[in-house]
């Protein structure tokens, strides 16, 4: 059998750009990470930081009439990018799997939940339409699903989003992939359902092995679910970390204001310390570090090199990188100061 | 705060969406109650947090009792005046001192107007004539919410969704009103862009003395803001108290869940605590569950909570629940008795 621990997914310098009217929009740039068998990375970012366009790319789902892709992607020892698309949609749906965040519009409206999920185990396996029905009975009972054999028969507006997402994670998972992306699976739910989904995702995890990648903006879910973090800002990875080194040593200023911003609901919280002005323009990007113009400690760094030099992403610690020009005693500092990652 | 009379006071409001047979005749076969009678004061100055999933009557109540939504039934009272039997052309000059501010940055601004007429638009309407004419006024309050005040003559389309936010902030305190509802005011916003407008409401706040009515789905944004904090569910008012009180001791098996169920982003300590899972979904607004409307979800349930409906009744100062068996210890009692967590959905 496969070992755990093995690399499932390695990513090696993606770079994704589109051609626009207005120019051409670096949606992610040089980014490079690994998930292994059996563990859960989460993406975190906020809108245009290219967190799902990055996934979108590892799915061989951008078209490439608009689309710049280069970089090297390589599933369990298999080339994707410039692959034959036929290879690659062999893998799609059966090995690697993708659950998206709104089920009303990636499940089809005029299709029978039934037929959905049965279309999706007879396209990567020759068996009749009665054992794939059955297939598809087992997995909406696994997901929680009541009442399976009338909701075979029902379609997607008849059941609520709970339940559509529900029937998502039963299609992404029918064919027991060994990679699942989640893109902000429970961004649409309600937090008493986004609950249910969360620990869904955990049990079938534990049972199935499956790696998955979690795309979120939430950093409560990521501290629910995540072995490692990847953070993205402006198209460009700027710290990867596993999950406690992320919460409790943070190296990067951004995911310091990130960490800062969010109101907590277990403390009472005085005043929030938002990150000051907008994320950047795809279009035009810094021409240092793509956090400087909103960076407050830039000016402790010498010779204006935030704004003209990027800097790259260095190893802090094991298995942690950081892409900042502070010197890790300067960073030390910061974070002592402003009482950065304490546990609260 | 305890002297001074509230600047709102609702009293069993209702508002109930009719459904209608199809066909010609439209007969009138039932009716969505998506409030169903709820009563809250809001003291000046003060932040009252409204808080529920979707579908609980959250944003329906925040409109109704601005009277943006005709309610079906009960009584409002703004700073002392029935609001309720006035007419709605009475109402007008009203309008001024109680403002909204919506979500959707998108759809809540004219594309077609610049926004120093989206601004200078309450000015116009209410005949006021501010020191210095409109547009010094509207580049002042551009300045207050921070925007660059030479931006005036520019179109929301030139803006993010942030500034847009702002613009919508602008707009609701450039009358001076005594009370803003502001429905899900970041929840359409980056959480680093959140801050910054949960900042900037409390400053407004601090400054003019305004009262807030924020109605919201995420739990740590309204424990943030708010003073006072109401629990809605299916329509009615499940929890309220004062904030401290209602995030550490809640005694409502719903509130409980709803806590529960906020993930922490703090990784050793999410994953220690214990959860409570609810089973099931939100039952239907148009056909709510007879006796407690939360009974169909709750581990407590007994027979009295399908029989009869409990009243929001006050447990101690300021602290009111609608449950026959309240919850008592604060957090971690539940913990104990509730459902394991794990993933049981089979019941519902």
């Amino acid at each position: 059998m496969t070992q755990k621990n093995e690399v499932l997914l390695s990513v090696r310098n993606l770079s994704v750009s589109f051609t626009t009217e207005d120019g051409e929009v670096n949606a992610v740039s040089n980014v490079s990470y690994e998930v292994r068998r059996g563990q859960t990375l989460a993406i975190v970012g906020e809108s245009g930081s290219g967190k799902s366009v990055s996934s979108l790319a590892v799915m061989g789902l951008l078209s490439g009439n608009t689309s710049h892709i280069s970089g090297e992607v390589e599933f369990d020892g298999q080339q994707l990018i410039g692959a034959d698309p036929e290879d690659v949609r062999k893998l799609r749906g059966n090995r690697i799997a993708m659950i998206f965040q709104d089920p009303l519009s990636a499940l089809h409206p005029y299709y029978k939940i039934g037929d959905q999920l049965i279309e999706a185990v007879q396209i990567h396996n020759k068996i009749s339409d009665s054992d794939a029905r059955k297939r598809a009975a087992e997995m909406l009972d696994r997901v929680g699903i009541p009442a399976v054999e009338q909701r075979l028969d029902e379609y997607p507006h008849q059941l609520s989003g709970g339940m559509r997402q529900r029937v998502m994670i039963a299609m992404a998972l029918i064919n027991d992939p060994e990679l699942l992306i989640a893109d902000e699976p429970t961004t649409a739910l309600d937090v008493t359902v986004q609950a249910q989904i969360l620990d869904l995702l955990r049990d079938l995890q534990k049972e199935f092995g499956t790696a998955i990648v979690l795309i979120t903006h939430d950093l409560g879910v990521v501290a629910d679910l995540a072995d490692d973090v990847m953070v993205m800002y402006g198209g460009s990875a700027v710290e990867q970390a596993p999950v406690r080194e992320i919460f409790y040593q943070p190296q990067m200023p951004y995911t310091w204001g990130l960490l800062a911003s969010i109101p907590q609901v277990h403390v009472n919280s005085t005043r929030l310390d938002p990150i000051p002005g907008n994320p950047p323009s795809l279009i035009n990007m810094p021409a240092g570090c793509v956090f400087a113009p909103r960076c407050t400690y830039k000016d402790q760094v010498p010779n204006n090199l935030c704004e003209t030099t990027k800097p790259d992403l260095e190893g802090t610690s094991e298995g942690h990188f950081a892409r900042c020009h502070l010197s890790s005693t300067q960073r030390d500092a910061i974070r002592v100061a402003n009482n950065i990652g304490r546990s609260s | 705060m305890s002297e001074s009379t509230p600047i709102l006071r609702v009293r069993d409001l209702q508002k109930y969406f009719p459904i209608n047979s199809r066909g010609l005749s439209r007969r009138h076969i039932g009716d969505v109650k998506a409030v169903d009678g709820i009563s809250l004061e809001v003291m000046p100055g003060e932040t009252l947090g409204l808080v529920g999933e979707s579908g609980c009557g959250k944003s329906t109540a925040g409109r109704a009792m601005l009277r943006l939504l005709e309610p079906t039934g009960g009584e409002i009272e703004f700073a002392g005046q029935d609001i309720m039997r006035m007419k709605k052309r009475d109402l007008v000059p009203l309008r001024r001192e109680m403002q909204m501010i919506f979500q959707d940055p998108y759809s809540s601004l004219n594309p077609r107007q610049t926004i120093g007429a989206i601004i200078g638009a309450p000015f116009d309407i209410q005949g006021v004539k501010p020191e210095g004419g409109v547009q010094k006024a509207v580049q002042d309050l551009m300045e207050r919410v921070g925007l660059n005040p030479e931006h005036f003559n520019r179109y929301p389309s030139e803006f993010s969704g942030g500034q847009r936010q702002r613009i919508g902030i602008a707009r609701a305190i450039a009358l001076k009103p005594k009370l803003i509802v502001c429905d899900e005011p970041v929840s359409a916003l980056d959480v680093s862009i959140q801050a910054q407008v949960l900042n900037l409401l409390e400053d407004i706040q601090d400054e003019f003395g305004i009262a807030y009515v924020f109605v919201a789905h995420d739990l740590s944004v309204v424990r943030h803001i708010s003073d006072r904090v109401a629990v809605m569910y299916l329509g009615k008012i499940m929890e309220s108290a004062p904030r401290e009180l209602l995030y550490t001791a809640p005694v409502h098996p719903y509130t409980h869940a709803l806590l529960s169920a906020v993930p922490i982003a703090d990784p050793d300590r999410e994953r220690a605590r214990e959860r409570v899972i609810l089973m099931g979904d939100l039952p239907s607004p148009s056909n709510p569950p007879t006796g407690c409307v939360f009974n169909t979800r709750c581990w407590k349930a007994q027979d009295r909570c399908f029989s009869e409906a409990p009243v929001l009744r006050e447990l101690s100062a300021g602290h009111k629940a609608a449950c026959h068996f309240p919850e008592t210890g604060g957090l971690n009692a539940v913990a104990v008795n509730a459902p394991a967590t794990g993933s049981d959905f089979s019941a519902n």
